[in-house]
């Protein structure tokens, strides 16, 4: 997780187009001056942050299923629960997989997983558009390369 | 009326948490019963879900930016129940 820069996804390890679905890698960082303030002596991940890195697992999964057409924005979040603490350190498996796809918005179902225990979950809607501009899906696709997306999966799905 | 408009009442009545008898085939999803379009999302969703179609909601608003329709023809649900029926029918014509 780059907290500094929103990007909390590390790494995709598996997009599977045909299922709808998507896992995810993400490693909470030792330091960030987030956890100095949340909370001193007792850094915890913000479940807003929990939150938003199941949007961005989502958000890669439809931008897979559209094939870099459209671009999701985070919209409604419904039945967030946070389980348990997340903590510096922690590695995460982030899933998500497609509740409906519909005209111009998609829902996904989405979790995380820290040593195989799920510690929050919600049910996530996007509005889908198209790229604001060109240079805005060049941005996109540089940090998809840079997180393992499997372009090749594009030709298949 | 039909049973569509009846389904599509229930579900604007328990999504947005209004009364049913508030909503009549003459409302304006809009106008009248103050639908925002995040909320008719939920709307669409649970649509899509009852009849099995996927109401076309990037072409309605591109008709209507672009002038070329009106929400009533939409957003009326006199008139979005017929296009329900539509792609009912749609659905389950021959190929």
């Amino acid at each position: 997780m780059r907290l500094e820069y929103f990007l909390l996804i590390d790494r995709i390890a598996e997009l599977n187009l045909d299922d709808r679905t998507i896992r995810t890698d993400a490693t909470v960082p030792d330091k960030s001056t987030i956890f100095e303030g949340h909370f001193p002596g007792y850094p915890l991940m913000p479940g807003v942050l929990l939150i938003e890195t199941m949007n961005q697992a989502s958000g890669w999964l439809i931008i897979g299923l559209t094939k870099f057409t459209r671009m999701p924005f985070f919209a409604a979040v419904k039945e967030a629960k946070l389980r348990a603490f997340v903590t510096p350190g922690q590695k995460l498996s982030v899933s998500a997989s497609i509740k409906h796809e519909g005209s111009g918005y998609t829902m996904t179902s989405a979790e995380i997983r820290h040593e195989g225990k799920v510690v929050c979950s919600a049910e996530l809607t996007f509005r889908l558009v198209e790229f604001p501009s060109p240079d805005f899906r060049i941005s996109m696709e540089k940090v998809a390369a840079e997180i393992g997306f499997p372009m090749e999966a594009l030709a298949h799905g | 009326m039909s049973s569509t408009f009846d389904t599509v009442a229930n579900i604007i009545s328990e999504t947005c948490d209004i009364e049913r008898e508030k909503i009549t085939p003459e409302s304006h999803a809009i106008d009248d019963l103050g639908i925002d379009s995040l909320d008719f999302l939920d709307i669409a969703f649970a649509i899509d879900k009852a009849f099995g179609i996927k109401l076309p909601l990037e072409q309605w608003t591109q008709e209507v930016n672009d002038g070329k329709a009106s929400t009533e023809q939409y957003f009326v649900l006199k008139n979005l129940t017929a296009r329900i029926d539509d792609l009912i029918a749609a659905k389950s014509a021959p190929a």
